[in-house]
């Protein structure tokens, strides 16, 4: 992507006023941070923040047996998803690997998709690849996606939109917000309550601004996205999965439907449920580093014997942790809570104690 | 009398006597954004110029300090360790890094001026 244009988003120009701190995500010109991560971070555990999240893409799937033909290519059970509820899912190659991990909605009539910025286009390929003539995949890349997350998130989105506060957690429904027709799903990617509102790109701007105009919100950036999404325990594709890394190794049994693990009949099933039966032979698991200094992605992990145990997916400073914190795949026999490891860094090793997930409670609105 | 000079790896350095006392500009505190974590050398530490010798955590990257000048480390900021957020506050006051006796006093007269750094951000 180096040679292309940054792609910019529909509040490129909000997030220039805010101040904010621009950097390329996925080929887009992206808010990082805006007054500082930290401040940031704690500000949406503690009311609520604005994060613009419109390079995700967002894509319409239409047709008879939509939801049987999706089922094809992801691990969810999608049949059962009920209108007006969202789920998340895993779509797979024929490896057993994670192509994305994306939302489903049901919206009555027809399923909107949300996928991952830098997987979009390679996953609209891949799904059309596996659907019949007679059921259609739509990308609707050019709409904005804006994300309101924290404890405050339910009582804002009230003010301008009273029917959201009586949504649930993975509840999905097309409304209207301050008079702008809408798609909210009570969902998002950092353990905290709240929205993720799909809109026109011309409408973008005004519905930010009013939401900003609440004085419990502030914007928040790409940095505290990430802070947040790791104390949750949530994976980032790209770092902690991939199309090598499939559902089980990475702790994703709980996407594969229930009825889907009686036919194992999606896209790479077969391998997937050989890793189920016999075990992976390593799991992605949480990590506590010893000490104050952060131990980043790649960083490789040992066992008590020095013998090679893993390797760090993700790795930050956990804002509401007050400490280091990391994703990272070890070895089966090292994956259990309390496990110890050593961390190389900067020629020095690091303790590593296993521990578990979420590291910061999860406060959805069930 | 102290005089401080600066770095094109944006670090300051102010002499008094011969004992010269290092940390990071303003400049480079903001781009580096919220500092999580200070490594700071030990004492006794002999450093050649440019070398890295120190490393800055913020909440996204680790960063490598360089020793601005050769010489021999006589103490660092322990106060970083337990404040390492001093270094966004106080980047070119109470957050120094570290102190060094120099090799060539000399080479401390071929640092920036204020005046020279200022003009050097302009050209980033």
């Amino acid at each position: 992507m180096a040679d292309q244009a940054l792609q910019t988003v529909p509040l490129d120009a909000l997030h220039r006023s805010l101040g904010a701190r621009m950097v390329d995500f996925a080929g887009y010109d992206m808010p990082v941070q805006y007054d500082g991560i930290i401040a940031e971070h704690l500000h949406c555990r503690a009311q609520a923040s604005l994060f613009d999240v419109s390079h995700m893409g967002q894509a319409v799937l239409e047709g008879p047996d939509a939801a049987a033909a999706l089922e094809r290519v992801v691990t969810g059970d999608i049949r059962g998803l009920k209108p007006g509820r969202q789920r998340y899912t895993l779509l797979m190659n024929a490896q057993g690997g994670i192509v994305d991990d994306l939302m489903v909605a049901n919206l009555g009539d027809r399923l909107l998709l949300v996928l991952n910025a830098g997987r979009k286009i390679v996953d609209v390929a891949h799904i059309r690849a596996h659907l019949p003539a007679t059921v259609s995949l739509t990308p609707h890349f050019d709409r904005a996606l804006i994300a309101l997350q924290g404890p405050e998130a339910g009582a804002v989105l009230a003010a301008l939109a009273p029917d959201a506060a009586a949504m649930r957690f993975m509840d999905a429904r097309e409304t209207s917000v301050s008079g702008i027709a809408v798609t909210i799903t009570r969902s998002g990617y950092t353990g905290e309550d709240g929205f993720e509102i799909g809109l026109p790109a011309a409408e973008a701007e005004t519905l930010a601004r009013a939401l900003l105009a609440d004085p419990r919100v502030k914007p928040a950036g790409l940095g505290a996205r990430d802070s947040l999404r790791l104390e949750a325990g949530l994976p980032l594709y790209g770092n902690d999965i991939d199309e090598t890394r499939d559902p089980i190794s990475a702790g994703l049994g709980f996407a594969i439907g229930k009825t889907r693990k009686m036919g194992w009949d999606f896209l790479g099933g077969d391998a997937v449920r050989a890793v189920h039966d016999a075990g992976p032979g390593e799991r992605l698991v949480g990590l506590r580093a010893e000490g104050r200094a952060p131990v980043r992605a790649g960083a490789e992990l040992r066992d008590a014997a020095g013998q090679p145990a893993g390797r760090v997916t993700s790795g930050t400073f956990g804002p509401s942790v007050n400490g280091p914190i990391a994703l990272g795949y070890v070895r089966a026999d090292c994956a259990a809570d309390g496990s110890t490891l050593t961390a190389g860094l900067r020629g020095r090793d690091i303790g590593m104690i296993v521990a578990p997930l979420p590291f910061v409670p999860h406060r959805y609105h069930r | 009398m102290t005089e401080t000079r600066f770095s094109k790896d944006h670090e300051w350095v102010r002499l008094d006597g011969d004992v010269a006392t290092v940390g990071i500009t303003d400049h480079a505190q903001s781009a580096l954004g919220d500092v999580v974590f200070v490594e700071l050398p030990e004492a006794g530490r002999h450093v050649d110029a440019g070398e890295a010798c120190a490393v800055v955590e913020s909440v996204k990257a680790a960063s490598d300090v360089y020793a601005p000048l050769s010489g021999t480390m006589t103490e660092a900021n322990g106060a970083l360790a337990d404040e390492p957020g001093m270094v966004n506050a106080q980047a070119e006051s109470g957050a120094w890094f570290f102190r060094m006796t120099l090799d060539d006093r000399a080479a401390f007269d071929a640092l920036l001026t204020a005046d020279d750094y200022q003009a050097f951000l302009a050209t980033l």
